[in-house]
This record gives C-alpha cells, sequence and structure tokens, in this order.
C-alpha cells in the first residue's frame, strides 16, 4: 500500500502520453524446443546510454518447457477507477503465464528494470484446480485484479470444457477462480480487453490446443475450424450479451484493440488469414443503441511467389498471405500498427477515422520470400510480429517470432530471437533505426514486449482526455 | 449540557460531511467522469445526487437504529458505551485490514447510488457519526426521564434525519465542488495528483470519535 497513487498510474490517455519516455523495455525469451529455460530480457532503449539496444539484464527461470508468450502488469491506470476508490497500488510484479505449462511467474521490478527477479511461482495445479481452465495467456490488470484469459480447458489436450478468463487477487496472486458467469456461446478464447466506464468487455478466438500445439493444422484451417467470432461482454455481470461471427472464412480473430479514450465506443480486431483469398484483415467495431457491430474495414493483399521458395504448407497457393498476427493502437487513438508476419511488413494506418483506416506509413524487414535485412546490417528473420508503442506514440517496437511449432512451419531455417525499432514521423510514415537491434542469446525465440511504466497495450483509463 | 457543546456537535456534523466529501473514495471522481463521459455537466450534476442519496441512505441507515435504542432509558449509559466501542472496532480493523477493496469494484458503474452507499458503509462513514449523534440526543433531552418513550423515540429520529441531511449535504457540496472544479478547470490530472491514502488517517479518525464518545458520557454525569 502505498500512500499516493503509482506516478505510472494517469487518469487519462492523454496524460500518459505526457509522461517521462521508457528507458527499458522487457521483452520475453521462449527456448522453442524446450532445450533451456525460458526468461525475460530487459533491454536499454536510452538512445543516449552506452548499452543502447543491448541486453542489460534478464531473468531466467528455474523451469523448462514454459513457452512464454503474452504477459502484463499487477497494476496500470485502472487502478485510477472511481469505482475502486482505491488506487495504492504500485506497478511493480510483471505476471508472466506459459502457455505450455500453464505455469505462471510473478516478476518483482522493485528497485527497476535491471533489478528484477522472480517474486512468487503459481504452480500449473493450482490454475487447473481452482478454475479448470489450462494455457494461460492475456494479462489484463483492472477492476477486480489481474484477469488472465486461458487458450485451454481442463484435461491433458486442454478440451475438457471451454476455456475463459479467470481472476487472480493483485497484491497476494492467489487464483481467486472463473470470471465467467454466463459464457453464452463463448467456446474459444485469445485475447480480451474492455472500456471500463462503459463497462463492456470483447474478447477474440484463436483455438483450441489440439489445433496448435503440435503447430497449425492445415485441414482445420482451410475448413475454416479456427476461430472466426468476437464475442461481447457485460463486464461486472461477467454475461457474455452479443456474439458476432465475421464470417468461417475469416479464421483467427486475434488482437482486441478498444480505442484508450474511454468517451469512444469503438475498437479495432485483426483476423490472420481469409481462406478464401489469403487476405489478412482489420475490423472495427462499435457500439450503437445498445448493440454492437463489427465491419470489415481494411484489407491487406496476399503477395505471389515462385512455388520453390515457398514453404510446403504454402506451395500449394504460390502466394505468400500477409497473416495479419498483431495489432496495437497508439494512445491518441491516431495510428493503428499491423504486423504482416508473413510478407514482412510493418504497416502503419491512420484510424482518425475508424471505419476508414488509411495506410499512413509501412516498412519492411524479414519476410517468408522478402527476406528484408534491417538496414543496420542484422540478418532479421521471420516477420515483424508482436508490436509495442511507446507512450508518446513516437517510437514502435517489435520482435519477430509468433510461437514455437508455427514458426518452423512458415519459416525453416529458423527465426533467432530479434527485437528492433522504427521512429514515427510527425504526421505519419515509420522508419527503422538502423543502430537498434537486439540480440538475444543464443538458442532463444522473442516474444511479447512490455516498456517500463506502462504501454499501449496494458492500460486501461477510467477518464476521457480532454 | 450547554449550547456550546450544542453547537460543537452540529459543527462535528458539518465537518465530518466535508471530511467524507473531500476523500476521493467517498465518490467526487464518478462525478467528473461521468460529466466528462457525456460532455455535459448535467450529467456530473445528477451523478452528484445519486451520491449523495446512497450516502444519506448509510448514514441514516446507522443513525436510526441507535436512535431508536436510546429509548431504552436504563439502558442509555450502556448503549452509548458500546457504540463507542463498536466505532473504535471499526477502526482497528480497517487499520488492520489493508486489502484492495475488490467487491466494490463489482458495483456497475451505473448504479451509482448503490455504490455511494457501499462505499459509505464499507469504510465505517456512518459509524462515525453515531457518537455526535448520540451526544446530540442528549443535548436535546435534558429532562429525558420524565418525557414518553413514544415522544423520545420521535424526537431522536428527527435529530437522526437532520443530522444525515446535514451532513449529507455537507458531503455533496464540499466533493461537488472539487468535482465541478476539476471538471472546469483543474483538469483529470489532479484526480491523481490530489489523491492520498486516507486509510490510517480514516481509522484513526473512527478510533478518535469512538473514544470522545465513551469519555464523554463520563463528562455528561
Amino acid at each position: 500500500m502505498t500512500v499516493r497513487p503509482d506516478p505510472t498510474f494517469h487518469a487519462t490517455a492523454k496524460l500518459a502520453m505526457q509522461a517521462p519516455v521508457e528507458n527499458f523495455a522487457y521483452t520475453l525469451m521462449l527456448s522453442p524446443d524446450f532445450s533451456q529455460p525460458d526468461g525475460l530480457a530487459i533491454v536499454d532503449v536510452n538512445p543516449k546510454s552506452k548499452d543502447y539496444g543491448k541486453v542489460v539484464h534478464s531473468v531466467i527461470m528455474p523451469n523448462k518447457g514454459d513457452e512464454f508468450h503474452h504477459f502484463g502488469w499487477n497494476a496500470c491506470s485502472s487502478a485510477l477507477s472511481p469505482l475502486s476508490g482505491h488506487p495504492f497500488l504500485e506497478r511493480r510484479f510483471l505476471i508472466i503465464p506459459g502457455i505450455r505449462s500453464s505455469r505462471i511467474y510473478v516478476i518483482d521490478t522493485k528497485g527497476g528494470p535491471t533489478k528484477a527477479k522472480i517474486h512468487k511461482v503459481i504452480e500449473p495445479e493450482e490454475v487447473f484446480a481452482k478454475t479448470g481452465y489450462s494455457r494461460p495467456h492475456t494479462i489484463h490488470c483492472g477492476p477486480e485484479g489481474i484477469y488472465v484469459s486461458t487458450l485451454g480447458g481442463g484435461g491433458p489436450d486442454g478440451t475438457d470444457g471451454p476455456p475463459g478468463i479467470f481472476v487472480m487477487d493483485c497484491q497476494t496472486f492467489d487464483v481467486i477462480g472463473r470470471y465467467e458467469i454466463d459464457r453464452g456461446p463463448q467456446d474459444k478464447q485469445y485475447d480480451f480487453w474492455w472500456n471500463l466506464p462503459r463497462d463492456y468487455m470483447v474478447s477474440s478466438e484463436w483455438a483450441l490446443p489440439p489445433q496448435f500445439e503440435q503447430g497449425i493444422v492445415p485441414e482445420d484451417l482451410l475448413s475454416n475450424k479456427y476461430g472466426h467470432r468476437v464475442h461481447f461482454w457485460n463486464l461486472r455481470e461477467r454475461r457474455n450479451v452479443q456474439t458476432i461471427d465475421l464470417g468461417a472464412n475469416h479464421q483467427m480473430a486475434l488482437e482486441v484493440r478498444p480505442a484508450h479514450d474511454p468517451v469512444k465506443e469503438y475498437g479495432f480486431l485483426g483476423v490472420v488469414v481469409d481462406t478464401t483469398n489469403l487476405e489478412g484483415s482489420i475490423w472495427t467495431w462499435w457500439r450503437e443503441g445498445g448493440k454492437f457491430h463489427c465491419e470489415k474495414t481494411a484489407t491487406i493483399p496476399p503477395e505471389a511467389a515462385a512455388k520453390d521458395d515457398l514453404p510446403p504448407l504454402l506451395q500449394g497457393f504460390e502466394a505468400v498471405p500477409p497473416l495479419v498476427t498483431d495489432i496495437d493502437l497508439s494512445l491518441d487513438d491516431r495510428f493503428l500498427y499491423v504486423s504482416c508476419w508473413g510478407t514482412g511488413e510493418m504497416r502503419q494506418y491512420d484510424v482518425t477515422d475508424p471505419m476508414k483506416p488509411k495506410l499512413a506509413g509501412s516498412v519492411h524487414i524479414g519476410g517468408i520470400t522478402r527476406k528484408t535485412k534491417h538496414p543496420g546490417g542484422g540478418d532479421y528473420r521471420g516477420g515483424p510480429q508482436m508490436v509495442e508503442i511507446s507512450r508518446d506514440g513516437k517510437r514502435v517496437y517489435w520482435t519477430n517470432s509468433l510461437y514455437s511449432t508455427w514458426d518452423d512451419q512458415f519459416y525453416r531455417d529458423g527465426i533467432p530471437a530479434a527485437m528492433v525499432k522504427a521512429n514515427v514521423g510527425e504526421n505519419g510514415g515509420i522508419t527503422l533505426d538502423k543502430d537498434f537491434y537486439v540480440e538475444f542469446p543464443e538458442g532463444y525465440r522473442s516474444h511479447q514486449i512490455r516498456l517500463e511504466g506502462g504501454d499501449c497495450s496494458t492500460d486501461s483509463f477510467c477518464y476521457p482526455s480532454v | 449540557m450547554s449550547e456550546w457543546t450544542t453547537a460543537g456537535l452540529w459543527l462535528a456534523v458539518v465537518a465530518s460531511g466535508i471530511y467524507h466529501g473531500i476523500n476521493p473514495g467517498m465518490g467526487w471522481p464518478l462525478a467528473v467522469s461521468a460529466g466528462l463521459l457525456d460532455r455535459r455537466a448535467g450529467e456530473l450534476f445528477r451523478a452528484l445526487g445519486l451520491l449523495a442519496i446512497g450516502h444519506f441512505v448509510a448514514m441514516i441507515g446507522i443513525l436510526l437504529p441507535f436512535g431508536a435504542m436510546l429509548t431504552l432509558i436504563v439502558w442509555e449509559r450502556q448503549i452509548r458505551i458500546a457504540a463507542g466501542l463498536i466505532v473504535i472496532a471499526a477502526g482497528i480493523y480497517l487499520l488492520i485490514n489493508r486489502r484492495h477493496p475488490r467487491v466494490l469494484a463489482r458495483i456497475p458503474p451505473a448504479q451509482l447510488a448503490l455504490w455511494s452507499f457501499a462505499a459509505a458503509t464499507a469504510h465505517g462513514a456512518g459509524l462515525m457519526l453515531v457518537p455526535i449523534y448520540l451526544g446530540l440526543c442528549q443535548a436535546g433531552d435534558l429532562d429525558v426521564g420524565h418525557q414518553a418513550a413514544t415522544t423520545l423515540m420521535a424526537g431522536n429520529l428527527i435529530t437522526a434525519t437532520t443530522v444525515s441531511v446535514v451532513h449529507t449535504a455537507a458531503m455533496i457540496v464540499s466533493g461537488g465542488v472539487i468535482a465541478i472544479a476539476v471538471y472546469r478547470w483543474l483538469g483529470p490530472k489532479f484526480i491523481s495528483q490530489s489523491w492520498f491514502n486516507l486509510d490510517t488517517v480514516w481509522a484513526l479518525s473512527l478510533i478518535l470519535v469512538g473514544g470522545i464518545g465513551i469519555a464523554s458520557i463520563g463528562f455528561a454525569r
């Protein structure tokens, strides 16, 4: 308990943009063959530092085979919610779930990023016993504590019952139990986020564990068996109030990015691939007259390629799908960044008009057939994947790995961990920083990035930006 | 009991109202949020009204039972001591129990009056008024022994209502002034800047008020 709210908690997204810039980033490292324990790398992102672009500290876990993916904070700006009436928490602990082991690590960052250390380990058995869920994934700090989405239900293959969300105490890290009271037709789970004062939540669908753990299942994809629906919830009543089917050909509805300003009742959703034409797509959802709506508002075409340049999975198509695997929205709700992991492109859309995203910037790096090198000379493999934006919106960071078993199906030469950064122009446009190319220890892949003091996918704001 | 004591007790009713009102935990940031979300000052005032209703119900809900009990003249002294002890116990409980209040966060933002009632009750805001109220009942009824229980009861109930009204008015005016100032001039930054953890001070306030309540019984005799 603190006497004042944590200085990194901000009432509005606009105030968060004016806060001091980040000096460090936290990046997850995973061992794709499970031969080494996974870890958390702390990267110096201060251009004035002698260690700029280097891993300056790392926390290596005591177990192997966890498979780190996404992570988040124990507390964020949502603590300033007037409904909690008690914002005296610290943004201090990083909650890192292993999506393969279902183990959850709590990392203490007291004393600064370079002093990060393990605080507590929640064993998989506790998660199974108290929630009936497995394979914890996305973390958000919210009204009742820490919310954790899961990809699997019970049983060894995670198909005994649907996956869902569970709640953890934000101080003791005890697993409290399931979030859902009425899940409606929801039977798959991926991302989730919300509008706190408007009291709704949005969740998306990836797939069930047998559809991803041993690699993508082409037959399931071509028969449209991956997730293609988006669910809208009454947040505090914990009820699914509406489900929208995007159409079965829109396979894998992943990241949910609501506008940060809670006045705006809309947000975005990325869909990995349209099985009829290999397009990636951006969808805009909004609430109007008490109902939710969702429309496709941008598409990204596949690129033709010679059969011999393609992995077996794609040879029949003679094309590279863009594979929209991550999206992220700047705190001013102006620019949406879209990772095209297949074609090797990071796109920046101006979404000032959320129904008409306009392409404002683009850089190429990596890609299945393009194989674009980093301007600093780095042999970047894979494509742009997990993307994170600085609070002020001027810097964009990303890594290159998607998921251990899927990486090898699309990029046969493997994907050594890399992390790069682009600078954002005053009125849009992005350019890669040639001096920022982070190399990680041998054998690791890199996944989600978190920025010191919060970033564009950690914090929920309870007051409008005025 | 002198008029000065009565005036002092009423002053305490108003002061505790202001104390509750300026505490963000009693809800003024909700009024700011309501006004900003709908971009209309009208929503801010509507929210303040709902917060006031919830707070008033929480106050009178605590005071009325004590007022009714006080008509048991022979037990008056014991009731006063018990009341003081309950208030002190609530303060000690709040001093020890420092968990993040998760339950309040489950109330939907649309139910502001319920939220206000729950927030006031969870913090023992009504209990803080009990010793002051009991003091006022005593000050108003010097010859209690000669009055019929029904008359006494009516008097106590009127006092309970008046205390709750005056306290809630002071609470909502002080909180409302801050909410309007933040909405119009200071901006949302003021919310985190001005928010102090009053847990300890609040708990000690309860212990203090309860202690004074018990001590005053001795003086009154």
